[in-house]
């Protein structure tokens, strides 16, 4: 019974990664109609780019993170602008494709600088840290952190969206880019600014990826296939039903794992497949497409 | 004399078959005979390059029909790659089947798990519809690492007696005096050139028919297709099946081929999806000639670049951006539209007479419209 019931918390606390995963992806498209298939390959880079920082500079990776984002940001605008707006219009193919290249080129890249050895973001006595909750459970601080950090990402993502100037701007190119056009929004500069913030995301979640578990360039595509569903099975245009799908993912894979270690990645998959026979438009959708 | 008079009267026409095409039937034709008959002659490192250049047109020639005609763009056919090598694996190794009988029972596997397949992915729409299908591609490929008869995770090889009993490499040792192996690979060859023909064949003529005018309809736009009575689900679905049978029939004689199968091997994204895709896009998506230039640069660049490793892949994956930006419509796009050429006439065009002409150059010839 308290092996289930771990096993229940445990899921809980895996669904504020992938939700962490997720919550870019469904900045990206929640802006622009923008699936990006690099999206795994983005939280790998952004991981070995906080790896990078803190050897370099001797940091922590919590502050190795600071540093990284105002660099990400910056990247992320500029991917957007100088490549990824090209490809917007009413085909689906050139994003689709675009992205796949950069997926391959990101996981080579790193391939090539980074070599195939796992790594991992070490920050001392708090990996591996826990707090007992009694009767033989335990819930790890960085798991925990996970989790939290997911909730104050959605706080604050839902505070940019629906609290700011800015915000207006996303939510009216979303709902309409024609007129929100008419109404002077330079949207090509709004959609860089979503990609910025969403890199913002991305790097977040790859501090908790790098510090949970090892990782190395090859990883990226797995992580895209978690995000995806999480925001599939949370129903699209909805944070908070992403914070949902990432938990009911984490919870399928977690439970899966119990039964048998090897059907931890495939219960999570099947639980995806469930939920898209069931309930195709995820359970809470907000968004119409 | 007044307006109406004056306005020449118009008549229309569809036109399919240029001077171009006849000719290039006559040329397949040919070319397929001769290439037929080339194990007589070529040695076996032609044979083997020639066998993956066949199986890499023939499962781009079905992504093209996926993703450039019916608007499916998958990044989930390695399951049915993967899927036909297992098939075949399992026929062969426990049912004691010829493996060339295995071939076409594989195709038809693949179709079977196509239909639910495509029942769920189907949910999904666009952008959606790819990543849907990577992810049924990683179910099977993790289903097939729990079957521990065909060796689990780390898979299994083919015995040399079920690779050497194929139907007519006795035959091919005794004609043309060769040892087994290279028997084996001619037979392959040949069996990859009748798949790939076979293959063209049908995508030729599906698009040639009824059907692959409302495919046409779909790709230019699906709404407007829909309006005039597109059945576009049932039309969809029929492409996804038959592309899935096709692909398992591949990938059966891929891993025939190859005599030795794993999971992460038979269901790779990039050597299945990625590549394929490389071909079409580079080569022109939408037409059927696009994919052979595709595949010779993709074999070329193979054959030269190969052993630079991640450097050969971020090139591959730049150039495909590239192209995508800049040429979206590929080689042959620049190639047919710089010289009006058509090889594979599945385009319909419509050609506008003026009166002055004879008669008889304007009789509509209004085939399969």
């Amino acid at each position: 019974m308290t092996s289930w019931l771990d096993a229940l918390i445990q899921g809980v606390l895996l669904g504020g990664l992938y939700a962490l995963f997720a919550a870019g992806l469904s900045l990206m498209f929640g802006v622009m109609r923008l699936v990006n298939l690099a999206h795994g390959d983005l939280i790998v880079l952004a991981a070995f780019v906080i790896l990078f920082l803190a050897a370099k500079l001797g940091l922590d990776p919590f502050v190795a993170v600071l540093v990284a984002l105002p660099i990400v940001f910056v990247a992320g605008f500029a991917l957007q602008y100088v490549l990824l707006n090209r490809t917007l219009g009413r085909d689906l193919l050139p994003p689709l494709l675009v992205t796949f290249g950069l997926s391959i080129i990101i996981e080579n890249g790193l391939l090539q600088l980074f070599s195939a050895d796992s790594q991992r973001l070490r920050s001392g006595a708090i990996e591996t840290a826990s707090i007992p909750l009694g009767g033989g459970i335990a819930i790890g601080v960085v798991p925990l952190l996970t989790l939290l950090s997911a909730i104050a990402v959605i706080v604050l993502l839902n505070l940019i969206f629906y609290r700011t100037p800015i915000g207006r701007a996303f939510r009216a190119t979303s709902d309409d880019l024609e007129v929100a056009q008419l109404m002077g929004i330079d949207h090509k500069r709004i959609f860089a600014i979503a990609m910025g913030l969403g890199f913002v995301v991305t790097t977040i979640a790859a501090l908790y990826l790098g510090l949970r578990a090892n990782f190395d360039p090859t990883i990226g595509p797995a992580r895209l296939l978690y995000a995806f569903e999480a925001v599939i099975i949370g129903g699209l245009g909805s944070f908070w039903g992403t914070l949902a799908g990432g938990i009911v993912l984490g919870l399928a894979q977690t439970i899966g794992a119990r039964i048998d270690p090897e059907w931890q990645i495939l219960a999570g998959h099947l639980a995806f497949l469930v939920v898209l026979v069931i309930k195709p438009r995820g359970l809470f959708p907000r968004a119409q497409d | 004399m007044d307006e109406a008079s004056s306005r020449p009267v118009q008549t229309f026409r569809i036109k399919t078959v240029g001077r171009a095409s006849h000719a290039a039937l006559v040329v397949v034709t040919v070319a397929l005979l001769a290439l037929a008959l080339l194990p007589v002659f070529a040695g076996r490192t032609l044979i083997q390059d020639l066998i993956f250049l066949y199986y890499m047109l023939a499962l781009a020639q079905c992504w093209n029909l996926l993703a450039g005609y019916a608007g499916l763009i998958s990044v989930g056919q390695q399951a049915f790659v993967g899927l036909g090598g297992y098939i075949l694996f399992a026929l062969t190794l426990t049912g004691g089947l010829n493996p060339v009988l295995a071939i076409p029972i594989a195709g038809l596997v693949s179709a079977l798990f196509a239909f639910p397949t495509a029942l769920v992915v189907f949910r999904l729409r666009g952008a959606y519809f790819a990543i849907g299908t990577w992810v049924v591609a990683e179910v099977y490929r993790l289903a097939f690492a729990q079957v521990k008869p065909l060796g689990g995770g780390t898979g299994t090889s083919l015995t040399p007696s079920i690779t050497s009993s194929a139907y007519g490499i006795e035959w091919v040792k005794t004609l043309l005096d060769v040892r087994t192996p290279a028997a084996r690979d001619i037979v392959s060859y040949w069996l990859a050139l009748a798949l790939v023909a076979g293959t063209l064949a049908a995508v030729y003529f599906m698009l040639r028919s009824r059907r692959g005018l409302a495919l046409g309809a779909i790709r230019d736009h699906e709404t407007a297709a829909a309006s005039l009575g597109v059945d576009i689900y049932r039309i969809k679905l029929a492409v996804y099946v038959a592309t899935a049978a096709m692909t398992g029939m591949i990938g059966a004689l891929i891993y025939l081929q190859k005599a030795r199968i794993s999971p992460d091997a038979a269901f790779s994204v990039l050597d299945w999806t990625a590549y394929v895709i490389f071909i079409v896009v580079i080569g022109g998506i939408g037409t059927m000639e696009g994919p052979f230039i595709g595949a010779i640069i993709l074999y070329l660049m193979q054959h030269y670049l190969a052993d630079f490793g991640a450097w050969y892949l971020i090139l591959l994956g730049a150039l495909g951006i590239l192209v995508m930006l800049l040429a979206p419509k590929g080689v042959w796009g620049l190639v047919s539209e710089r010289f009006d050429l058509t090889l594979f006439p599945t385009r319909r065009r419509l050609v506008v007479d003026d009166e002055e002409r004879p008669i008889a150059s304007k009789r509509p010839k209004m085939r399969e419209t």
